[in-house]
């Protein structure tokens, strides 16, 4: 009979917990399941005296901000979470994406402050690729529902990144504003006009708060959105979300054009992560032009757009016709006026029938900065399927994402003339679902996301 | 249930070990790793407590913690089940305890511990007197509730929510027969003026009688329910023939005679049967969830009552029923974590302001009066509320 600790009592306690867990291969059950997504990354750098502290501080009640863990060290899988600008807009596109659109249940200014808190710290611990609450999932009390809902156990961060954004109804309902955010509105929030063509659900529109999350991992993206959901409720309640398969743009130059569900690799010349003066002046926001939108200095505006393609129609169309629709080669994605993927496009070039090789209304040129002000974007977009339309037709689409710094001269002038002219747009695509969301600047540790909006 | 078995088993369980706390050798077992102990015991960052069960050997990393929330990671290592106990300084009366925790498991023990001294027991086998160590717990400034009193606040809850439970089912056996009068009687009317409002008496207690697995599929099976060659009884059974759909072929006066007689006499049986129920302070709180996630499941969805549109009035009643169990267990929730106590009663209120917007003379708007976003109003709230209250349990058992 022993009272010590592991016999001797050599090892330090307080860190036994992992360390000896780790070094010794007999660990099972919970122990093991807690490591691949908790323990390793503690010895990573989190570190056990870090989330340690965190569970005992959360247990007694502590801000759960406090109790933040430090940092992670480097980590192939983990995007950090703190930083000047939030992740999930210039990070190296992941695979999988689940957005979802809150509704904010309560109308009391601390509670949805109290919101942001739970959520900016379950979000830097899930983007860690930890387990949210201080007792996670599986080291809570046996008669409790685990704090974590568990499905991320034994899978790493995934590259998730989770960005969050606040649409014009989070400010003002009915006139009038909310939260005590008078005046805060920043004025590029606007309401988005109605664009010719456009079929969109209100049930699929819209929203106080919308959280995009992205990961390499769809059951890493899916859990960071449910656990936030759950947080969440009593103070905001889902709205609509949505689940992207496959990414449709690539925001590194390291990454491949993905292609979009009509075939045809999308966001070829889309703007990169490595264009850093092109970010300043299409991507983030400024301070405005009143102090009450300083706020979003840092920050950009994110525009969601559900748009269903007609995809078994585009199935049935000529190659020819599909590729003068989009304006480029299917197989190699070349403009075709010539050259790769990468050739700047040349409109003036004619074929022999006197017309341009890059039809006038194809999506290419309509596009196209040249044909918009030289104004850009960063698409941020993915394929969905949604099952069937009950017609015996796949509910399938893009998810449109983009990042803009002002969506009244980077997005409301494009989207008009594509939904005019663009037939492509006109024929084969239906805007069903619509968000304008203000993505404020980055969260520094101690801090929560959208605080300056609080100040 | 740890922490929760009757106070027989208690009482036999700290009999018998504490037959050993006598022979025990553990003051100089544990003077070796005292030191240790206590450099763990003055860090700002203890994690659980590591307890290693084997055959032979209790393992407990730590000889002393501060008071507040306390976490044992009990793994079994050894070759049998096992159990592990937090026993107060006399070594009779149990504090916390896990048990069941087969071969290989590590199993969570929490419990909140005041300042003073304990002993820890591992049981391998379940059976025999138990491994024993001292363990202490030092003041940390954070207030431990006194749990002599907190027991006696849950017995007080048990007590009164037991009462009400029989209170109901004696209500739901009267308004049962009268129903079932009316209705073998071919009084439709009657029939259907009583149906809503004496199935409030059974939904409000629906997860004890749910807990007689053969009684609850007699008396509320829904038509979707049934399995192929079920025999469908009950007051969906009634509900069917009283709210007829189109083309409906009503049943014999026979047939309704025969779920009439049937109704009554499962409805008895159910009474007399929780007469003898023991119930507990979990199973008040887990109850009182069971009954919001009814709602969240059947109610809120418009499912429990497709032919009749009544569901508000199973709504209110599975409101009525969890909430009286949270009354119940209130002055020993608010004894362990009073802000828990304070919004599940904010959230409480919140529903049922809602509810009360639906409100129509004695009872309630049907179903499918309610347009899609009262609907959702409804479903925001009881989420709202479920997630809380699913805090409950834990929250006093603990």
């Amino acid at each position: 009979m022993s009272g010590c600790p592991f016999g001797g009592g050599q090892q330090p306690p307080a860190d036994a917990h992992s360390e000896s867990s780790l070094a010794s291969s007999e660990t099972t059950d919970g122990v093991t399941r807690r490591l691949s997504r908790r323990g390793l990354l503690g010895l990573a750098g989190v570190g056990g005296a870090g989330a340690v502290a965190g569970i005992a501080a959360g247990l007694l009640g502590h801000d759960a901000i406090a109790a933040a863990a430090a940092p992670p060290a480097a980590n192939d899988s983990v995007i950090p979470f703190f930083g000047d600008r939030q992740a999930g807009i210039t990070t190296a596109a992941q695979d999988r994406l689940h957005m979802a659109a809150f509704d904010v249940t309560t109308e009391d200014r601390a509670a949805l402050i109290e919101l942001l808190k739970d959520w900016t710290a379950a979000a830097e611990a899930m983007t860690a690729g930890r387990t949210t609450g201080a007792t996670g999932a599986v080291d809570g009390p046996y008669d409790a529902p685990p704090e974590d809902t568990g499905e991320a156990l034994d899978l790493d961060a995934g590259r998730l990144t989770l960005t969050i954004g606040f649409g014009a109804s989070l400010f003002e309902k009915d006139g009038k504003a909310r939260f005590g955010l008078g005046g805060k509105r920043p004025d590029a929030l606007i309401d988005l006009p109605h664009f010719p063509g456009d079929a969109l659900e209100p049930a699929r529109t819209g929203g106080d708060i919308v959280v995009q999350a992205c990961a390499d991992d769809p059951q890493v993206a899916v859990h960071a959105i449910r656990n936030l959901a759950r947080i969440g409720f009593g103070k905001a309640r889902v709205r609509w979300s949505q689940l992207g398969f496959g990414r449709t743009s690539s925001t590194s130059r390291a990454q491949q054009t993905p292609r979009n569900l009509f075939g045809f690799k999308d966001g070829t010349n889309n703007l990169k992560s490595e264009d850093a003066a092109l970010l300043d002046e299409h991507v983030w926001a400024g301070a405005g032009s009143r102090a009450g939108e300083a706020w979003m200095a840092g920050g950009s505006y994110l525009v969601a757009r559900r748009i269903r393609m007609h995809i078994e129609i585009w199935d049935r169309t000529s190659l020819r016709e599909q590729e003068g629709l989009i304006g480029r080669t299917k197989g190699e994605g070349a403009p075709l006026s010539g050259g790769k993927e990468f050739t700047a496009p040349d409109f003036a070039i004619k074929g022999n029938d006197g017309e341009p090789l890059i039809g006038m209304d194809s999506h290419v040129r309509l596009a196209h900065p040249n044909q918009n002000d030289g104004v850009r974007m960063l698409r941020r977009g993915y394929n969905y399927t949604d099952g069937s339309d009950g017609l015996g037709h796949l509910d399938a689409g893009l998810f449109f994402i983009a990042f803009v710094k002002d969506p009244r001269t980077h997005y409301v002038p494009m989207q008009m003339t594509m939904a005019k002219q663009d037939v492509l747009a006109l024929e084969y695509l239906k805007h069903t679902g619509s968000g304008l969301f203000a993505v404020p600047p980055g969260v520094r540790q101690g801090g929560y996301i959208g605080e300056g909006l609080f100040a | 249930m740890p922490g929760l078995t009757s106070p027989k088993t208690r009482r036999t369980a700290g009999a018998r070990l504490a037959v050993v706390a006598a022979t025990a050798v553990l003051p100089l077992a544990l003077a070796s790793c005292t030191d240790n102990a206590n450099a763990n015991a003055t860090g700002a960052t203890d994690g659980p407590i590591q307890v290693t069960s084997t055959d032979t050997e209790c393992k407990v990393s730590a000889a002393v913690a501060p008071s507040g929330n306390l976490t044992f990671a009990v793994k079994n290592d050894g070759a049998e089940v096992t159990e592990f106990y937090v026993l107060a300084e006399d070594g009779l009366r149990i504090v916390a305890e896990v048990e069941n925790i087969g071969p290989g498991i590590t199993r969570n023990l929490v419990l909140t511990a005041p300042a003073g001294k304990y002993t820890t027991a591992c049981k391998p086998g379940m059976k025999g007197d138990g491994i024993r160590a001292e363990f202490t717990v030092k003041d940390s400034g954070k207030q431990a509730t006194a749990d002599a009193d907190h027991q006696k606040l849950v017995d007080t809850g048990v007590t009164q929510y037991t009462a009400y439970v029989k209170d109901q089912t004696e209500q739901l056996v009267a308004g049962t027969k009268e129903f079932a009068a009316a209705y073998a009687a071919g009084d439709a009317a009657k029939a259907k003026s009583l149906y809503a409002a004496t199935r409030m008496h059974w939904e409000r207690i629906e997860p004890v009688a749910e807990s007689f697995g053969d009684l609850d599929p007699k008396l509320d099976a829904r038509e979707a329910d049934l399995e192929p060659g079920q025999k469908w009884t009950g007051w969906h059974r009634a509900e069917k023939d009283l709210f007829p759909q189109a083309g409906y072929k009503a049943l014999t006066a026979a047939e309704r005679s025969a779920i009439s007689k049937q109704l009554v006499a499962d409805t008895e049986e159910l009474s007399s049967r929780t007469r003898t129920v023991e119930l507990s302070a979990d199973k008040l709180g887990n109850g009182a969830k069971e009954l919001l996630d009814e709602v969240a499941r059947g109610k809120v969805t418009g499912e429990e009552e497709i032919w009749s549109h009544t569901d508000l009035w199973d709504f209110q009643a599975n409101v009525d029923g969890a909430r009286i169990a949270f009354e119940n267990l209130k002055p020993a929730l608010e004894q362990k974590d009073s802000a828990l106590a304070k919004d599940l009663d904010a959230k409480f209120s919140a529903l049922q302001a809602e509810l009360k917007t639906h409100a129509k003379g004695d009872g309630f708007a049907y179903y499918n009066e309610l347009s899609k976003d009262e609907v959702q109003k409804l479903s925001a709230l009881v989420d709202a509320l479920g997630e809380p209250l699913s805090k409950l349990t834990a929250a006093v058992v603990l």
